[in-house]
């Protein structure tokens, strides 16, 4: 029993921040923005360095002064000079948006924190506080403000930055909740670690990125808000900033109409800036939780290539009841790195009518895939490579999308692993069952109801019309697989393909929805493949199994004889790892225990 | 006769309903068990039945409203967290989802270290012990270094089981550690849960919902439905002549790999709900 083999690891990964970095300097647009970003903060840095005016002396004879002649942007309606204005207005703008978001991440962040790990009266509390604040019009609070604590613009941001930590509340208190509730923080718990640890170490990680993203957000309104409250003549008139230039600017926009156009274009590059990096960051975050996902198409994997075996007739060849047969099967995904990755290679498969067929395999084999291949439903990126999907006479792998819906739900049928996920919780099971029953058969609603509620009473269901007017929440897994079994035979299909029908439901349901699909396959005397790795059920329901393995099919045959007589290792593998009554645990007996020797990590 | 290392009398757990006035949720009603060292107890049931409930009241992570669960002596029900926290060398964990129970954003060797850090174990004993702890359950050991996106499901799992004996616990509960695993993996786990057990002496309670499984890990097995233990006993006894009517059905309708087999305890399967069906008239005819 000790001598199991060593367990083989794929070869290193590169590291996730590595990549992040690189595929956030990978978006033009987030660069770009990045790039100026940095050149604005520089330039408020060393405004000293880039300009010798002052931006508060007045020089009389500069008064609206054109642009050049030792003033590169001219002078404003004082004389002062507008570059240098505009360098060092950036320095309290910048400054003023950085206080607002200080202020608002770390209230918004502190008080989402709490609230969402430990809830309770907290949460109540904070939770009715960030709605009123979000429910309070920003710019009317500010401008009572001023009129109680003055023209202090960095009071103003602080007072800004307390109402946008509302919408930071919400975003922090959501994630932690989500966090929370992870097993991984639930075993760090068992572990013993306080819950200061705990959030330091597994929550904070989480929050951090949309904290980040945000920021980008906040940033700008900011910005934004602190130059409207300026150009309304409400900011500090002693220091130069890009509001205070706007107001100026407007005021003599006949006179000198270029005097707006700095500040305005300033304050739109530095907010459009702020929000593109802050996509271009969501953007790189995003795609390094769902890699795979994100694979676009880089090469038309569904033209089939013309090199496919051997030309065969319609499947009426040699069998009348044969309804699918699937030939050279080859099934792939297309790769960030253009290139595609073949994850099916060359599977052959029938069915006939009044048959239930096994694939049998065990994850990542290529069972599902070869599945959806049969009815085109491969999620993005995917696409048969190769081979023949014979239906009727007709090749689904090379039928068009339009031709391939009236064929889906219809002849061919589908039963899925998930049956909650596979229901819209937004509509009752009644309107789902009737909708493809009046496209696919033309009936009438009334007729639809009808049938509906027939079918809902056939598939076992003891109340139809409660069920019918139903919403999914309101029914059992068990249930609701027994409303996507109606809805895969309302159109009376030859073919049911079913993945993993089972699975997700607990073992005294799988029977009784394993007694429901032999019911119905006789009734209907229709096709079944059914998709699984259970070699109970497939010994209950099935006539015929095929062993998938890495894509291949490497046994098949008869149920009884792949269960008598299997002959490829990977088969007696499988056999081998079926538990069985032989091995039953012998009985308790105390065990001799000596003085174990405890590390030092359990007496310390 | 051996102490027992865990005692549950009469434990009750009960969840606060939505609603101010909408009673609570009763997830346990009055459930006691047993576990003596290096015992391994299944606990059989469906979903709902509370089983999983019952680990997590074990472990703290269920509001324990009624009864009492002694732990070597201890009483857990009555410890301030502070205490309960101490409890992590004695009592572990396996979940049994091995995609959500590791930190996605740590590496193996981070989340072994875990449970030494928050006993302040200095760094250099800490990666002694990580290794020590990969070689226990046959992960290579530059494992450490790695992130668990690049492990499959069997090999998460296996990490799972390592950070859970990182303490040297004497009690682990295991909640479903093989249903989300391949069928050649999973029976490689289980081979690795009772070698551990066999090696170190120490005690699991078993959650699963797989007759199969339950049978080839535990010493004992107790039957849960909706919230008590309606069968226990010996794992050969309760395995092979169930008595409770629950325990039967149950029994009978987890298919056997084997297509003759498997038609003979269909049939058996219709005939137990056949009578079933009949009680439930008589019944309700009386009533």
């Amino acid at each position: 029993m000790s001598d199991l083999p060593p367990i083989a690891l794929p070869p290193d990964t590169r590291s996730p921040d590595a990549s992040l970095a690189q595929r956030l300097l990978r978006d033009p647009l987030g660069l770009v923005s990045l790039v100026f970003l940095g050149v604005v903060v520089l330039a408020a840095v060393f405004a000293p360095l880039l300009t010798s005016h002052d931006p508060g002396v007045a020089v009389l004879q500069d008064v609206l002064g054109d642009p050049g002649d030792g003033h590169l942007l001219g002078g404003d309606s004082a004389g002062r000079d507008v570059f240098a204005r505009l360098l060092y207005g950036s320095r309290f703008s910048l400054l003023g948006a950085a206080l607002a978001l200080a202020v608002a991440v770390l209230v918004g962040g502190v008080s989402g924190l709490v609230a969402g790990y430990f809830g309770k009266w907290f949460d109540t509390l904070a939770s009715g506080a960030a709605a009123v604040l979000m429910a309070l019009p920003g710019m009317v609070v500010l401008l009572a403000a001023r009129s109680v604590i003055g023209s202090s613009a960095w009071w103003a941001m602080a007072i800004f930055g307390i109402l946008l930590s509302a919408s930071v509340f919400r975003l922090v208190r959501q994630t932690v909740q989500s966090v929370r509730n992870e097993l991984y923080v639930d075993a760090a718990r068992v572990a013993g670690l306080s819950d200061l640890r705990i959030i330091f170490r597994h929550v904070l990680r989480v929050v951090r990125a949309p904290i980040i993203i945000q920021a980008g957000f906040i940033a700008s309104v900011a910005i934004a808000i602190q130059a409207g409250l300026e150009f309304l003549g409400l900011g500090d008139m002693s220091i130069p900033t890009w509001g205070s230039m706007l107001n100026d600017g407007f005021s003599r926009i006949y006179q000198q109409p270029l005097l707006i156009l700095w500040p305005s274009l300033t304050i739109a590059l530095v907010c459009l800036a702020l929000t593109l990096v802050a996509n271009a960051l969501r953007d790189a975050l995003e795609s390094t939780s769902s890699r795979r996902r994100a694979v676009t198409l880089a090469v038309p994997v569904d033209t089939v290539d013309e090199t496919s075996p051997a030309a065969g007739t319609a499947p009426t060849a040699d069998d009348d009841r044969t309804v699918l047969r699937v030939e050279g099967l080859r099934v792939g995904y297309a790769m960030p790195d253009g290139s595609t990755k073949e994850i099916v290679h060359g599977i052959d498969l029938d069915v006939r009518r009044g048959e239930v067929v096994g694939l049998i395999g065990e994850s990542g084999s290529g069972k599902t895939q070869s599945a959806f291949a049969v009815m085109k439903l491969l999620p993005e990126g995917g696409g048969i490579l190769g081979g023949r999907v014979l239906w009727k006479g007709r090749d689904l792998a090379r039928l068009s999308e339009r031709d391939m819906t009236r064929i889906r739900g219809k002849e061919i049928a589908y039963v899925p692993q998930e049956p909650m996920s596979n229901l819209d919780p937004s509509f009752t099971i009644g309107t789902q069952l009737v909708e493809p029953m009046r496209i696919h058969l033309g009936l009438n609603r009334a007729q639809a109801r009808t049938r509906a509620i027939e079918l809902l009473g056939r598939v076992g269901i003891q109340n139809p019309e409660r069920v019918f007017r139903s919403h999914p929440h309101q029914v059992s897994g068990g249930m609701a697989q027994r409303v996507l079994i109606a809805g895969a035979i309302s159109c009376e299909p030859e073919l049911l393909i079913a993945d993993e029908p089972t699975t997700a439901l607990d073992v005294t349901v799988q029977a009784d929805i394993l007694d429901l699909l032999r019911d119905l396959q006789d009734d209907f005397d229709m096709g079944v493949l059914l998709v699984t790795h259970n070699f109970g059920v497939v010994a209950d329901l099935c006539d015929r199994v095929a062993v998938m393995r890495e894509g291949h099919i490497v046994e098949r045959g008869s149920t009884r004889d792949i269960f008598v007589a299997h002959e490829h290792p990977y088969t007696t593998q499988l056999f081998d790892a079926i538990l069985t009554p032989e091995n039953t645990r012998h009985p308790y007996q105390a065990p001799y225990l000596p003085t174990a020797p405890r590390t030092e990590a359990s007496t310390s | 006769m051996t102490e027992p290392l865990l005692q549950m009398r009469d434990v009750v757990v009960e969840y606060p309903s939505k609603g101010l006035r909408s009673k609570p949720f009763r997830a346990l009603k009055g459930v006691s068990l047993d576990i003596r060292p290096g015992e391994c107890v299944g606990l059989v049931g469906e979903s709902g039945s509370g089983k999983t409930t019952l680990g997590r009241a074990v472990l703290g992570l269920a509001p324990v409203t009624g009864g009492s669960i002694r732990f070597d002596g201890r009483e857990l029900t009555a410890m301030s967290s502070r205490e309960r926290r101490g409890m992590g060398s004695d009592i572990q964990v396996v979940f049994q989802d091995p995609y959500t129970s590791l930190n996605p954003s740590m590496t193996i060797g981070d989340i072994l270290a875990e449970p030494l850090t928050a006993r302040d174990v200095g760094r250099k004993a800490a990666q002694s012990r990580v290794a020590e702890l990969l070689e226990q359950v046959r992960l290579p050991a530059d494992a450490a270094r790695r992130l668990p996106r690049e492990f499959s499901g069997g090999q998460r799992q296996r990490v799972a089981i390592a950070r859970a004996l990182a303490l040297d616990p004497r009690l682990i509960i295991c909640d479903e550690p093989v249903s989300a695993l391949d069928l050649s993996t999973q029976a490689r786990v289980l081979d690795l849960f009772v070698e551990i057990q066999e090696r170190t002496g120490v005690a699991y309670l078993f959650v699963t919902h797989d007759l199969e499984v339950v049978r080839n890990v535990s010493h004992r097995v107790a039957v849960m439905y909706q919230g008590e233990i309606v069968e226990r006993g010996e794992t050969a006894d309760v395995t092979s002549a169930p008595e409770h009517p629950y325990t039967q059905r149950l029994w009978m309708a987890s298919p056997v790999p084997d297509p003759v087999a498997q038609e003979r305890r269909r049939a058996e399967r219709q005939r137990l709900l056949a009578v079933q069906a009949e009680q439930d008239q008589q019944a309700g005819a009386v009533a």
